[in-house]
């Protein structure tokens, strides 16, 4: 769904609108704030590393069991800041900033957390009047409190692992009254350390000092035409982070951008405001529709994540030692190691809020997405058909174009699951209707899809039209949900409707509310398979400063400006809920929203906004769904195809390659573009492009397991190879191919005219699978593959067993009851295993009756075997066994079933080019205990 | 496990209602059934290999071409024959045998899916029979009234040749009735020419007499003013009354000058003032004349002397009319011509001493012989005009491709609308496509026709508009007809399948085809 990148968007009509559109072609990056335009920003980043005006009152500190509390002192202004210092379960720290007495409450965020995260004892070690030291636990885990400047070190034996403050760059904005209304409270008005001048005596830059603010934009900020009315003055907070022996940063999503964190010394930070731009540009560090501020921190010896929880406008610096060397360590009572030790600084400052940050300590990759999934949970457990493949267009027509499109699908022998509706499908945009001529009979449409056995996606947007006789309108301008304007008046701004007010989804009850309106009665024509879409929930706002809402726009008490970045996570949460709500809270949800926060990966998908018909834009999918990946939203994809314009057939269908091997798979148009159905292309391409869903579709047991495992233990999807290859350093920058789970390895063709890639195939002494040849081919090595256009390059990992159902019908749901074929890839060591996830694939029974299958397969000294890894658990599957290919092995005498204490021969093929030994048949029950002996 | 039946006992009704048993593996059409050979062993279809015959239909895939898994969903190419009886036999993919969806109208595709299916063969075969039969009596009519289509634009095709030929003809001659009247005009000119110049010449002569005689008054007058004390002289002192005449323009007309002006005497009588008048003329002001000057409320009186002097204009006038009347084919020639001589603008028409006298009637015979022999050569040029557009457009008519039974000519020139919630859709076929809004605003163009652009062995299915009104960041509008076989000729539905590109379905029986013999009577026979 496009944006518009133009303000004052609500006095021109739509005429005017289409021939801005047309101007250029790439973002207007006019429309966005630079660092140097955003008035906290500046005055952060003017701030000089090495002076901080902190420091710690150590008499102040109290210990109770888990949790450490201590006053420091901003020696300039006399300010107290209150530090909160927690040890968290399942080796995280916690460290909290905030005013010992603020002048009113800052706001912290909440929801975000799953629960208040559990805490674990601290103690003394040492402690004298420049610090306290204390332990961890674990594996001598050591923090260092300094007193004077204040920093903290978070140690593990003789090496530093963390240090905050090391550079002397936490400032904190307290809360003041306005000088030119108030009374001047005694020394509160000095120019503090944010303004970086900490040189100067207390009151005696006073009058310039309070010229320079007015300046910087501490009371009011314009930008463009807008103007924002800082009724709380300046309020922006932040704290460095130093990082020895750490070379390689990722996440902080979303930016269009590699998966390795560039420095951001000479340009601007990463920024991380949620933000609707139009034709966004890739490599740089702007900041788009979503924001998850978590940073992994990686070497060969440790993954550690920071974990900044903050909604409102932030920015990151990142900086490397490659080029010059910082002060460290001088507090330390030991020596550094040698000066050649590699260092990140990481600064982190946001516009509001307080300083809340979780320091996950890893140690390995899946440690720290444990630790994040503890503290913000884990990807939500969506229904299997949503793994399949999205038919998306701005816009299907009508019904009868919904049908003919799904009629398409049938004759061309192609599966999908999902149809998706755009905003056009709406009575005028006004969400929750449909139009009255070409969406009459809504559940007519959805029961003719429901017959296929495949579902359909509405949008819903959180915009709602401001029109007295619409519904939704009416009653939540009735209950007063509506965010309200710095006035107190409702907040309106123009949308897709025209004039549209936006839902306050930070009020519960707002949300409640929301979520009430997807019951079957509110929502008519609404049927059980009909899902969400959450599109423009950043929040969009076309004539809003930024194209979104305006900083001082009122959520209750708290300002937009606090709640920004989290908008839209509440928005798809509400939509979730509903969705659940209006099964009894049987059936799962599926919702796709294109903004984002820490958290959202518990409520659905989220797809990489309005890309381009462009080979970089292909190529950019990848990295974007990765640092999304790594930080817990694992349910990702990108337009395939490219949204705006036209793609070549070449791109579409290497672009069809590419999404079939991303979790969220949907295809979706602009608007203006040309209709492009996969069969559209000629015979050819329509093979091609069928081609690749079938394997999409055949791979689903494999998706869905992953999935599954997302949703248990946070580790994601689709992810870079160092996650698995931790030690690896050649993995560590490469971002053009990937791992599904931890068995598949995907190179896609992301090159016009490509005649061949080369892969980097990882691990000493494992081996890979060409999985459409069972070539296999040793790892460590960078293997060129000569490729066509049907090639879409993937290996299975020599080791694993992946289940299939090689039977692709016309969508997942009539797969269900179909036989599973295992692929089971040997090792050099001849061994093998893998899993087997089964369930209803769409209800909460897997959770809440345990009804599900959970089978461990292994393949050791000649005999593959099925386990159960869940007694408990009980589903009935009527899925069997059809077929076990073993890439890598030898011919045996014969195979026999070994199954309720009986044995009996199995027909097997070999072939001995290519060492695929196939069992035929074994026909067990995919639920049973067995062994297959290879004699 | 599944169990599945090798081999299937089809009971089915034909339409006689006689029930017969047939045996055949499970989805393989009757034609097919000599390769399944009960209890031998059997060979894929495509030669790859052979397996026992019990591994038909047993829900593995053992052959590459999906042959001996014709009724299960085993193979991932495999297709399923579905009888259909009552209806029409079809292959399904394989892929949709059990699959929980009812493809087959027999049911026979969902034997162990749970699916409550319905045999609805008969019912759809009554329908497709009701369609076919209805297809075939439109078609029917449809064909006779394309033959009378293509009989209708044969024959006026036919007489539009033999037009085009009389028109080439006819235009011959009215080109050299064009060129005669010519002659007869530029003969009838000279004299009117000649004739109108005398009567200009005379004009301008009694204009100068009259100029003159003017002139003379005025000195007299001039005299009787200038001579303060009527002694019958003008003087030095009288005339340094009139600062007006200073030749220097110095403000003051000294003795000197005056004496000067008076021809270096002291004073002049009436006749010597007659060379005197001649070099103040043009300075002098009337005592009798306001001082000040007022342009707007000057009364209509006073403005006659500016006109008076400016005595170039109706000369001017006249020589443009000259020259109008060289200019033959000029329209404004006609116009000025028509008018009355006497009329002028308005301004001039104050001055009505200036007033050209009408003709005498001696001209005015010639001028009106003249313009007759115009208007005929204009007339007789028009009507070539006319001819050389009616030839063109037969012509152009006759190059549009109507088919290659010339059956879609009775298209050309015609437009088709259909009316939908919002706008009016409009096709004029070898033309253009609109879209008018129903309720105000103004027409878009959709396309103007570009070319028949159906499949290779029928481009006469679908035509092409393109090139309409421009789309933003996009091509311009296009429009693909479709046309089907119908009675009528009507559109029958529009649509925007993408953006800017639209597609509309036509029904006319200049596409209906030859009935074949349709069999009416219910399938299924062919499976005995």
């Amino acid at each position: 769904m496009a944006v518009i990148s133009i303000e004052r968007m609500g006095l021109l009509s739509v005429v005017c609108v289409c021939l801005l559109f047309s101007s250029a072609f790439a973002v207007d990056r006019g429309n966005f704030k630079t660092c140097d335009q955003s008035a906290f920003c500046k005055r952060q980043r003017a701030l000089k590393p090495g002076q901080s005006p902190y420091r710690a009152l150590l008499d102040t500190l109290e210990l109770s069991d888990s949790r450490l509390t201590l006053q420091l002192i901003n020696d300039n202004n006399k300010v107290h800041l209150l530090l909160e210092l927690y040890r968290l379960q399942g080796n995280m720290t916690r460290v909290k900033i905030n005013e010992l007495k603020p002048l009113k409450p800052r706001f912290e965020v909440p929801d975000v957390l799953i629960a208040e995260p559990p805490t674990e004892p601290l103690s003394f070690l040492s402690k004298d009047e420049n610090g306290v030291v204390l332990s961890l636990g674990a594996e001598s885990q050591r923090l260092i409190v300094s007193a004077r400047p204040f920093r903290l070190d978070i140690m593990e034996g003789p090496e530093v692992l963390l240090s905050l403050n090391s550079r002397g760059l936490l400032a904190f904005e307290h809360l003041r009254l306005r000088k030119d209304t108030q009374a001047q409270p005694d020394g509160a008005e000095v120019k503090e350390s944010a303004d970086g001048d900490q040189q100067q005596e207390e009151g005696e830059k006073d009058e310039d000092g309070e010229r320079d603010k007015e300046e910087d934009g501490l009371w009011e900020e314009t930008f463009k035409s807008h103007t924002d009315t800082k009724p709380n003055g300046p309020t922006s907070i932040s704290l460095d982070f130093s990082l020895p022996g750490v070379e390689h940063v990722y996440g902080i999503p979303e930016h269009a951008d590699n998966l390795k964190l560039k420095t951001t010394d000479g340009g601007d930070p990463y920024r991380l405001y949620n933000l609707d731009v139009f034709q966004y540009e890739l490599y740089n560090p702007m900041a788009l529709y979503g924001s998850v501020p978590v940073m992994l921190a990686h070497n060969t010896q440790r993954t550690m994540g920071i974990f900044w929880l903050n909604a409102a406008e932030t920015w990151v610096d990142i900086s490397s030692n490659t080029a010059g060397k910082t002060v460290f360590g001088k507090m330390l009572d030991f020596v550094q190691g040698s000066s050649e030790t590699p260092q990140t600084d990481i600064r982190w400052f946001s516009e509001s809020g307080i300083i809340d940050v979780f320091i996950m300590l890893g140690p390995k990759p899946s440690d720290v997405f444990l630790q994040y999934a503890s503290l913000t949970g884990t990807q939500s457990f969506p229904p299997l058909a949503s793994l399949g493949y999205h038919q998306c267009r701005w816009n299907y027509n009508d019904q009868e174009d919904v049908k003919s499109v799904d009629q398409g699908f049938d004759q061309y022998d192609i599966p999908y699951d999902f149809i998706w509706l755009d905003i056009e499908h709406a009575d005028g945009k006004r969400y929750f209707t449909w139009d009255p001529h070409k969406f009459s009979q809504p559940k007519e449409m959805l029961q003719g899809l429901m017959d296929k056995r495949r579902k359909m996606v509405a949008i819903v947007d959180p915009h709602i039209k401001v029109d007295s006789g619409y519904k939704i309108h009416d009653e939540i301008t009735s209950k007063d949900f509506y965010t309200k304007n710095k006035d107190g008046g409702n907040y309106e701004g123009w949308c897709w409707p025209g004039n549209s007010g936006y839902p306050d989804f930070t009020n519960p009850e707002m949300r409640a509310w929301w979520a009430s309106m997807f019951s079957y009665d509110q929502y008519e024509g609404s049927m059980e398979n009909l899902f969400t879409w959450n599109d423009m929930n950043e929040p969009s706002v076309f004539n809003g400063p930024e194209v979104t809402m305006h900083k001082d726009a009122l959520h209750g008490n708290w300002e937009h400006r606090d709640i920004h970045n989290i908008y839209g996570l509440y928005v798809q949460r509400a939509t979730a809920e509903g969705q659940v709500q209006r099964s009894g809270g049987v059936e799962r949800p599926f919702v796709l929203t294109r903004a984002f926060f820490a958290g959202s990966q518990r409520y659905g998908a989220v797809w990489t906004g309005d890309n381009a018909a462009e080979w970089d834009h292909l190529k950019i999918s990848i990295p974007m769904c990765l640092s999304l990946g790594l930080v817990g939203i694992s349910f990702c994809g990108a337009d395939v195809g490219g949204f705006f314009k036209n793609p070549s057939t070449e791109l579409l269908v290497r672009w069809y390659q590419t999404g079939a091997y991303q979790p969220f798979f949907r295809a979706h148009a602009h608007l203006d573009t040309t209709r492009r159905e996969p069969w559209l292309f000629g015979p050819e391409n329509t093979a091609l492009v069928r081609e690749v869903i079938r394997q999409r579709y055949a791979l689903l047991p494999y998706w869905y397991q992953l999935f599954y495992h997302a949703h248990k233990t946070g580790m994601p999807v689709m992810r870079p190879l160092w996650v698995d290859y931790p030690k690896d350093t050649a993995t560590f920058t490469i971002d053009d191919e990937y791992l599904i789970g931890r068995d598949l390895l995907v190179h896609p063709v992301t090159e016009e005219g490509s005649r061949g890639v080369t892969a980097y195939l990882p691990g000493a002494e494992e081996v890979w699978y060409d999985v459409h040849t069972f070539q296999k081919h040793n790892g460590v090595q960078n293997l060129y593959i000569p490729v066509t256009l049907s090639s879409i390059p993937v290996f299975q990992r020599g080791g694993s067993i992946i289940p299939r159902k090689d039977r692709v019908r016309r969508s997942s749901a009539c797969m269900e009851n179909d036989p599973y074929t295992l692929y089971v890839a040997l090792s050099p060591k001849k061994f093998a295993e893998g899993e087997l996830y089964i369930d209803d694939g769409h209800s909460f029974n897997y959770e809440t009756k345990t009804e599900l299958i959970h089978r461990r397969l292994t393949f050791a000294k000649n005999a593959l075997t099925s386990s159960n890894l869940c007694p408990d658990c009980k589903f009935l599957t009527s899925s069997w066994i059809e077929k076990v290919l073993i890439l890598g092995a030898s011919k045996p005498r014969k195979v026999l079933l070994k199954m309720d204490g009986k044995e009996t021969p199995v027909d097997f093929e070999f072939d001995a080019s290519m060492s695929v030994l196939t069992l035929r048949k074994p026909g067990m029950n995919a639920g049973n205990d067995w062994t297959l002996l290879l004699q | 496990m599944t169990c599945i039946h090798l081999l299937l006992t089809l009971v089915f009704a034909v339409s006689l209602g006689t029930p017969v048993e047939i045996h055949r593996p499970r989805g393989v059409p009757l034609t097919k059934k000599p390769f399944y050979e009960e209890n031998k062993p059997f060979t894929c279809l495509d030669g790859s290999r052979t397996i026992p015959f019990d591994r038909v239909n047993d829900d593995y895939c053992d052959c590459k071409d999906g042959s001996d898994e014709p009724g299960t969903a085993a193979c991932p190419n495999g297709s399923f024959h579905c009888t259909n009886a009552g209806y029409r036999p079809t292959f399904i993919p394989s892929s949709r045998i059990n699959d929980g969806i009812c493809d087959c109208c027999d049911t026979t595709d969902e034997y162990n899916s749970g699916a409550k299916c319905e045999n609805t063969c008969k019912e759809l075969g009554r329908k497709e029979r009701e369609v076919l039969q209805k297809m075939a009596e439109i078609t029917k009519e449809g064909f006779l009234l394309k033959q009378q289509l293509i009989e209708e634009a044969k024959k006026g095709q036919q007489e539009k040749k033999v037009k085009v030929t009389d028109m080439q003809e006819n235009k011959k001659q009215l080109e050299e009735k064009v060129e005669a009247l010519r002659t007869v005009k530029e003969t009838a000119e000279q004299p009117e020419k000649e004739a109108k110049e005398r009567h200009l010449k005379a004009w301008e002569e009694q204009k100068a007499a009259i100029r003159l005689e003017k002139d003379k008054a005025k000195m007299a007058e001039a005299f009787l003013e200038l001579d303060d004390n009527a002694d019958g002289f003008v003087s030095v002192s009288e005339l340094q009354s009139h600062a007006e005449l200073d030749p220097d323009a110095d403000g003051t007309l000294t003795e000197t000058e005056a004496q000067g002006l008076l021809g270096g005497t002291e004073q002049v009588d009436t006749s010597t003032f007659e060379s005197v008048w001649t070099n103040i003329k043009e300075k002098y002001h009337s005592e009798s004349q306001s001082e000040e000057p007022a342009p707007v409320e000057t009364p209509p009186e006073e403005v006659r002397e500016p006109v008076v002097d400016n005595e170039p204009y109706p000369e001017e006038d006249v020589s443009e009319e000259e020259d109008e009347d060289d200019d033959e084919e000029d329209d404004y020639h006609e116009e000025d011509d028509k008018a009355p001589p006497t009329v002028r603008t308005p301004e001039k028409s104050q001055d009505d001493e200036e007033a050209m006298p009408p003709y005498d009637a001696e001209t005015q015979i010639l001028i009106d012989a003249a313009q007759k022999t115009r208007d005929d050569f204009e007339e007789a040029e028009k009507a070539l005009r006319e001819m050389e557009d009616q030839i063109r457009n037969i012509e152009k008519e006759l190059s549009f491709d109507f088919g290659p039974n010339a059956e879609f000519t009775y298209l050309y020139s015609q437009c088709y609308e259909l009316p939908t919630s919002e706008y009016i859709y409009r096709l004029c076929p070898f033309n253009r496509v609109s879209q008018k809004p129903k309720y105000g605003g103004s027409e878009t163009n959709l396309g103007s026709w570009g070319s028949w652009s159906g499949p290779e062995n029928n481009k006469y299915l679908v035509m092409k508009y393109e090139q309409g009104t421009g789309c933003w960041q996009g091509p311009n509008r296009s429009t693909t007809v479709k046309l089907t076989c119908g009675k009528e000729t009507v559109v029958t539905s529009t649509s925007e399948p993408s953006r800017c590109e639209y597609l509309m379905e036509f029904t006319t029986p200049a596409v209906c085809q030859e009935p074949t013999n349709i069999d009416l009577s219910p399938h299924g026979h062919e499976e005995l």
